[in-house]
């Protein structure tokens, strides 16, 4: 009979016991489970949000983290606007009203347009240009480009649906159920807030693990004719009470703008928006943000300080403000959580300690038993380690599996909150310190470094791996102290005591 | 004083012997620093196969002689020899292993693991012994005992009879060479006392097994073609049931 099944026994005589012992662990691993998770998860997503494809983003004057949450992460609240001729100056010839270069073309591989305000849902609407699917390649590291699982990019304009084209990133169409040619409505500037004009979905994106997952992105010119949207121009549209006039809908006074879209005389038999053919004059129009990509990273430094010393726009660094919110904020706040839970652990080890030892005065017969049948002290000192073991390692487990079914049923409550993807089926990722480091990268090239050499080593240097060691010599040190008791029972004592 | 001599009974070739005490002596600490004797054997043997009965009241140290024999305890002094090997020169390792491979033990409480079943019982038997786990032999040996259709009852589910018969199937579950019983029938009931009496003698006889029992029953002892006594005036006198007089 294996040893372990002897210790098995004995968690089975003492089954209240040695279950509330085994939750006590199991509470510990499913905290530490959890930090690991969505501390690994959270790490991977800046890690991977860290590859954004642009390098700079122009924003409005005000905090940069807050620039960056927005703009990149789609949280907090957006900050102010910035004038549309901040824009401009990123544009060739033929798309400005003066016919003129604009200023930093020279200097950047694109500048891609972003408004923000409206929400589809708890998802954030993103007024853009076809240009962020086409010139954004977001997963740098593995070249990766925004493919459309359904249907196509936006355009600026459509003969079919005009100005008013959208494309939805995967998470928001596989939670809304929306499929190429559904049509949907953004709301202004919450959830709740009053409800747009419709867009017509062309497009659904693959899944890009990215935030943008979570976002819909509609056509800027429709952006901007929603109600609401244009920026109030006093000469032209204020009323008799000082009110600022709603352009967009009294928009056939205003003149097209020769830099954007064309406007076909086209009619159109669809909804009523949809015949709106003249685009938002450019002295209404306002951006959340600028997506830029300089052309070499030695200008960047130069461009960011001009940007900075004027006087409506700030640039920002969008790596150096993540890496800076991850090391300064998020890292010490999840280590310390780590720590915090990893703590409970050792308690929770601790209560294995008690819950034996105290069974021990208990357990000296059956000991002595053992020893009178030819075991010897060391033989039952490993039973009892081996019990150390099974509950501590019983209990890790329940702890483990409650984690990861905690996190599942959690993981849309996490993503809406901190835009974070995380499943039931997440293992933590490696340790990048450990994954990266010199000796395992010799391994994984030795290994033939195919990508199931990769997401082996992934999988054995996962913290969560790692943690069954871990609690296995938790519990052989915790089990220690009874099992040394056991070691010094006196067999003829124990034998001679009354049952 | 308690202390105890046993004598030799009868004189056996060493070469036969399975069992050989000489001058073992055992004592054990007081509380005021002095040692109290308990044994004193000068010598004592027993023949491959033979089966003996030990007499003697209680408290009178039967169970700490059974227990340096088995090697549960070390005796002060002298030198116990099973099966051509002296344990007293051992140390407690080598002690714990031939105890697992050479000897039975039956207790007067039985000593069943609670959380066991019957043949996880036997099964212990054999796992602290160089044999490996039989199944067959666990389950053969219940069979035999009469509780092969009890083979996943735990001992609260016993009878005490019962429970003393999945005791002796433990103790031959090593395949024994030396079968110690300390008063096996003293917490059963008169009606199991003689089917255990039985079955422990048989049992070792079916496997030639050295038997020595212990007891204060002379109703018991009666039974055993030798019968050693116990004496508590220091020494042990060979006595036939013919002779005892008991």
């Amino acid at each position: 009979m294996p040893l372990w099944k002897i210790a098995w026994r004995s968690v089975r005589r003492r089954s209240l016991a040695s279950i509330l012992t085994a939750l006590s662990m199991a509470l510990g691993v499913m905290l530490v489970v959890a930090v690991l998770v969505i501390h690994g998860v959270v790490a991977e997503s800046f890690r991977n949000n860290s590859s954004l494809g642009y390098n700079v983003i122009l924003g409005a004057k005000g905090g940069d983290l807050q620039i960056v949450l927005n703009t990149v992460y789609y949280l907090s609240q957006p900050v102010e606007n910035i004038p549309y001729t901040v824009y401009e100056d990123f544009l060739p010839a033929d798309q400005r009203a003066d016919g003129q270069k604009g200023k930093w073309t020279d200097f950047v591989t694109f500048a891609v347009p972003v408004c923000m305000g409206d929400y589809f849902g708890q998802y954030r609407v993103v007024g853009t240009t076809p240009d962020f699917f086409d010139s954004i390649v977001f997963d740098e590291d593995e070249g990766r480009t925004y493919q459309f699982a359904e249907g196509r990019n936006l355009q600026t304009w459509n003969e079919e649906h005009g100005f008013f084209e959208a494309v939805v990133g995967a998470r928001v169409a596989q939670d809304r159920q929306l499929k190429v040619g559904d049509m949907i409505a953004p709301t202004h500037g919450s959830e709740s807030g009053d409800i747009h004009d419709e867009f017509f979905v062309v497009g659904i994106l693959e899944p890009t693990g990215a935030p943008n997952d979570r976002a819909v992105f509609v056509n800027m010119e429709g952006f901007y004719l929603l109600d609401g949207h244009a920026k109030p121009v006093k000469s032209a549209n204020e009323d008799t009470d000082g009110n600022l006039a709603d352009v967009s809908d009294n928009d056939d006074s205003n003149e097209p703008i020769a830099a954007t879209a064309a406007s076909p005389e086209t009619t159109h038999d669809g909804p009523s928006h949809l015949t709106k053919r003249t685009p938002l004059p450019v002295e209404q129009r306002e951006l959340t943000a600028i997506l830029v990509r300089t052309i070499s990273p030695v200008v960047t430094p130069r461009f960011i300080d001009i940007i900075n010393e004027g006087e409506v726009a700030r640039a920002v660094m969008p790596i150096k403000e993540i890496t800076s919110l991850f090391s300064i904020i998020v890292q010490p706040i999840q280590t310390t959580l780590l720590v915090i839970t990893a703590l409970i652990c050792v308690v929770s080890g601790i209560s294995i300690l008690v819950s034996i030892y105290n069974s021990m005065s208990d357990r000296h017969r059956e000991i002595a038993i053992m020893r009178s049948l030819g075991a010897a002290r060391r033989t039952v000192m490993v039973v009892v380690l081996w019990e150390a073991v099974i509950l501590a390692v019983g209990g890790g487990f329940i702890g483990w599996a409650t984690g990861h079914l905690g996190i599942g049923m959690f993981g849309n409550m996490i993503e809406r909150r901190t835009g974070v993807q995380v499943s039931a089926f997440d293992l933590a990722p490696p340790v990048p310190l450990l994954r990266y480091s010199q000796p395992i990268y010799n391994l994984e090239r030795t290994m033939g470094g195919s990508d199931a050499v990769r997401h082996m080593l992934d999988l054995l240097l996962s913290p969560e791996v790692m943690l069954v060691p871990a609690i296995v010599l938790l519990s052989i040190a915790v089990g220690f102290l009874p099992a040394i008791t056991a070691y010094k029972t006196d067999v003829a004592k124990a034998l001679s005591a009354s049952p | 004083m308690n202390c105890i001599s046993i004598a030799v009974s009868n004189q056996i070739p060493p070469h036969k012997q399975m069992l050989s005490l000489s001058q073992v002596k055992k004592s054990f600490p007081q509380p005021d620093g002095q040692r109290l004797p308990i044994l004193d054997v000068v010598s004592y043997a027993l023949d491959a196969a033979e089966q003996a009965v030990l007499v003697g009241q209680s408290g009178g140290g039967k169970s700490t002689l059974l227990h340096v024999i088995a090697g549960i305890s070390r005796p002060d002094s002298g030198s116990i020899v099973i099966d051509n090997v002296d344990i007293v020169k051992l140390h407690e390792a080598g002690r714990d292993k031939l105890r697992a491979d050479k000897i039975g033990y039956v207790f007067q409480t039985f000593n069943l693991m609670p959380g066991f079943s019957a043949l996880e019982n036997v099964l212990l038997g054999m796992t602290f012994s160089r044999m490996k786990t039989d199944v067959g032999r666990a389950k053969t040996l219940l069979d035999r005992v009469g509780l092969g259709h009890r083979l996943t009852h735990k001992p609260n589910q016993l009878s005490v009879g019962e429970q003393q018969r999945v005791a002796v199937a433990r103790a031959l579950a090593n395949r024994p060479k030396l079968l110690l019983a300390d008063e096996p029938t003293a917490n059963v009931d008169p009606a199991n006392q003689q089917q255990i009496v039985d079955l422990i003698r048989q049992t070792c006889e079916d496997e030639n097994v050295s038997l020595l029992m212990v007891t204060h029953s002379m109703e018991v002892a009666n039974q055993f073609g030798r019968i050693d006594r116990l004496d508590q005036i220091n020494k042990l006198v060979t006595a036939t049931a013919a002779t005892s007089g008991e």
